[in-house]
């Protein structure tokens, strides 16, 4: 039965809407901002607190697992953010179905990707030999 | 008004561009001391530098104004007063943050 047949109201809009997950995707993008700000924020002070900037204190800091750690959650958790918030954005102003999904297809890959290459990386960094 | 279209566009460029730096840092460490110099060399130019201060920027602001999206979810501070002055200072508190972290950041480097 197409959209407009039904003859309840309740049939009428149900599967209307934008995204038919709203109210989940709307409190996952919060609940992982609030995680970002207590990741950003380390961050942001862990290079401020190291003495230098350099190849071999980067390295040693996160080789230890009180840096790996949190940098793992920061990629995942981060990608994940961005993901949802892009995702916002692209439904707000693509509105034709077809294209829609094509950049929200495109979008969830690139966003898979570069975690996957970020992780990757930093598991090299962190499993690398005594440095 | 402009604090939400801000929250979007710096939302973007951290998506982009941050994430891209942020894979990019990691991935030039976990080469080497060779490929991480290669990295550190566009980092440390002046066109690097601009792009590292632009995205500390881009980062606080969206923060800031993320706590202020966060507030109005409860459904607080919608008066017109409360609401205009939450929105300014999120300009100013990551305007006056990122100034004073790349003082500190540029001051102890060399």
């Amino acid at each position: 039965m197409s959209v407009g047949e039904s003859s309840t109201p309740l049939g009428r809009v149900r599967g209307l809407g934008s995204a038919h997950h709203g109210g989940e995707h709307w409190l996952t993008e919060r609940v992982t901002s609030i995680a970002l700000l207590l990741l950003g924020v380390w961050l942001i002070a862990s290079l401020l607190i190291l003495p230098t900037l350099d190849f071999r204190t980067i390295l040693e800091w996160l080789h230890a697992p009180s840096a790996a750690i949190p940098m793992a959650l920061l990629i995942i958790v981060g990608f994940k953010h961005a993901l949802d918030g892009m995702k916002v954005v692209v439904d707000d102003y693509v509105h034709d179905a077809g294209n829609n999904f094509a950049l929200n297809t495109f979008l969830l890959f690139l966003a898979v990707g570069g975690a996957a290459t970020a992780l990757f990386a930093l598991g090299r960094i962190a499993f690398m030999g005594a440095a | 008004m402009a604090a939400s279209i801000f929250h979007r566009i710096t939302g973007g460029a951290l998506s982009v561009v941050g994430l891209a730096v942020l894979t990019w840092w990691l991935a030039a460490l976990s080469g080497g001391s060779e490929t991480y110099a290669s990295f550190t060399k566009v980092a440390t130019s002046i066109p690097g530098k601009i792009v590292l201060i632009g995205l500390t920027w881009a980062f606080l602001q969206h923060l800031f104004s993320g706590i202020r999206h966060l507030v109005l979810d409860t459904g607080q501070g919608f008066e017109l007063g409360v609401n205009k002055t939450f929105a300014v200072l999120t300009f100013v508190a990551s305007v006056l943050l990122t100034a004073a972290l790349w003082w500190y950041l540029l001051g102890v480097a060399k």
